[in-house]
């Protein structure tokens, strides 16, 4: 006897690793059935660097340089993150001043990133429109990036002990100009990205993950808080982030609309945390003298645009570590972007695959 | 430093695993360290912002169960130590084989370190045979 079941007929499609919404090669293989996703399974390694292997041959002063390359967005925290983690085994006490910098530093990372995704999801929409006035803000940061650290995207910027740039009171109004002019682009587009009826019909309800779901996946950061898990290493007040005060903002649907608006409100909240650090700058030295070797082990976690990255040192006292681990968020996403993806059309996987920011990078470390 | 880590062996992994699940406990990720005669496996969680870690220390070539049994979120980052590091897992929900992030002709186990004397070599240490 003939059933539904063995009649159904299943097709496997490639999606990736070359795709026109994917900046970086990402490959998932689909099972369908029709036009429904039922199944998908994961593959990487495209562009895979070997940054981990090459930390244990450098000294632990010029992993700074190697490991902020890991990620062209967040480069900043991903030194930022190393760098606590080497400060930790040498008891170093690094400037309040240099602590106020990284805040800075890290949030206009987190605005170009979430800016930038933000004109990558419009695009894999056709909201052509929204993306150019998305990415004209987003250069708007790069500038900021530029005055402050000296290029577009930040490197060398963040140091064991401290940071390598202080701001002066120009740069420090250039800033706060630039956040006034920033704010008003946010005012003209983020209403058509809430409201608008096309965008919520390509978000709302499509690529859903419960919060018990996404504790058990491991999912981090705009991810896991789409869907009610109100988690944010800024919490823990690492930099200066303890004395300038925020809550993990938080939505609960757990669908492609909830991490969109769990970034856009990022947005704000980055804003206001640039503008508290420069107002309440300490006038202390920007950096601590380094002496000897670090020793001993540790695990250094900060908040990236993209979730929890976390950093494992392993050091033996003498200039080379022993291992750098890093795992970054998108990796951490990946079961929660294979949960979200089953029962979805074809033609969501894209905005699925994008919702959840991917940046194969920070993967392929 | 590395607070709140509880020494396993292959035989109390997977109990040590589920008695954490029910906890609440979230994995964060597993980190594979080549201590040279050997490989130690950390097993990284995390709940209420506070970390925890299982240390289990093998032998090269010991065969580790996997935990993708009990956090399915596993089955990634075990395919990767087993791309890198050559580790063997029981078990494991999704096998890739060996494939996950190398292709057919990359090198085997490429996260592992040298065998000491060519490393003590490397390092000036020792002149090795031509």
């Amino acid at each position: 006897m003939t059933t539904a079941a063995t009649t159904t007929r299943r097709t496997l499609i490639p999606f990736g690793p070359q795709h026109p919404v994917l900046p970086e090669p990402l490959h998932l293989r689909l099972v369908l059935e029709d036009e429904i996703v039922v199944n998908a399974l994961p593959a990487v390694g495209y562009i895979h660097r070997g940054i981990e292997k090459l930390a244990e041959l450098k000294d632990f002063q010029q992993n700074v340089f190697l490991l902020e390359r890991i990620c062209g967005i967040c480069s900043f925290i991903h030194s930022l993150a190393y760098c606590q983690g080497i400060e930790e085994l040498m008891q170093l006490d690094v400037p309040p001043r240099a602590k106020y910098l990284r805040v800075v530093w890290s949030e206009l990372n987190r605005l170009h990133s979430h800016l930038l995704w933000l004109g990558l999801l419009a695009d894999s929409f056709g909201f052509e429109s929204l993306f150019m006035q998305v990415w004209k803000t987003r250069e708007k940061v790069l500038d900021l990036e530029e005055a402050t650290a000296g290029a577009r995207i930040m490197l060398s910027t963040c140091a064991i002990g401290g940071v390598r740039r202080d701001l002066s009171d120009e740069q420090i109004a250039q800033v706060l100009h630039g956040l006034d002019a920033i704010e008003r682009d946010f005012e003209s587009f983020i209403p058509a990205v809430i409201t608008d009826t096309t965008v919520k019909h390509r978000l709302v309800g499509v690529g859903v993950i419960t919060q018990q779901q996404a504790h058990e996946l491991g999912a981090v950061g705009p991810v896991a808080r789409a869907s009610g898990i109100a988690r944010d290493l800024r919490v823990t007040g690492y930099a200066a982030y303890g004395e300038l005060g925020l809550n993990p903002v938080i939505e609960t649907d757990g669908d492609c609309y909830a991490r969109t608006l769990v970034r856009v409100r990022e947005l704000h909240q980055s804003l206001l945390l640039i503008r508290k650090a420069l107002k309440r700058l300490p006038a202390t030295p920007i950096a601590v003298p380094v002496k000897g070797n670090p020793i001993g082990e540790v695990v250094s976690r900060v908040e990236q645009p993209r979730g929890e990255v976390l950093y494992y040192l392993k050091a033996n006292g003498t200039k080379t570590l022993e291992r750098v681990r890093v795992r970054t968020p998108t990796f951490a996403n990946i079961p929660a972007l294979l949960a979200m993806l089953p029962g979805n059309e074809l033609a969501d996987v894209p905005v699925i695959t994008l919702a959840i920011d991917p940046c194969v990078s920070c993967t392929e470390r | 430093m590395l607070h709140n880590v509880t020494d396993v062996t292959v035989a109390t992994l997977l109990d040590a695993v589920a008695a954490r699940f029910p906890q609440g406990y979230r994995l964060i990720t597993l980190t594979c360290v080549d201590c040279v005669d050997n490989l130690e496996v950390l097993y990284h969680f995390y709940r209420n912002y506070e970390l925890s870690h299982l240390r289990l220390c093998v032998a090269k070539g010991t065969v580790v169960p996997s935990i993708s049994g009990i956090y399915s979120c596993a089955v990634i980052v075990e395919n990767e130590l087993k791309d890198l590091f050559g580790l063997t897992f029981d078990g494991l929900v999704l096998d890739y084989e060996g494939r996950f992030m190398l292709a057919a002709d990359a090198p085997v186990a490429p996260m592992l370190r040298t065998a000491p004397a060519q490393a003590a070599a490397r390092n000036g240490e020792l002149k090795m045979e031509p």
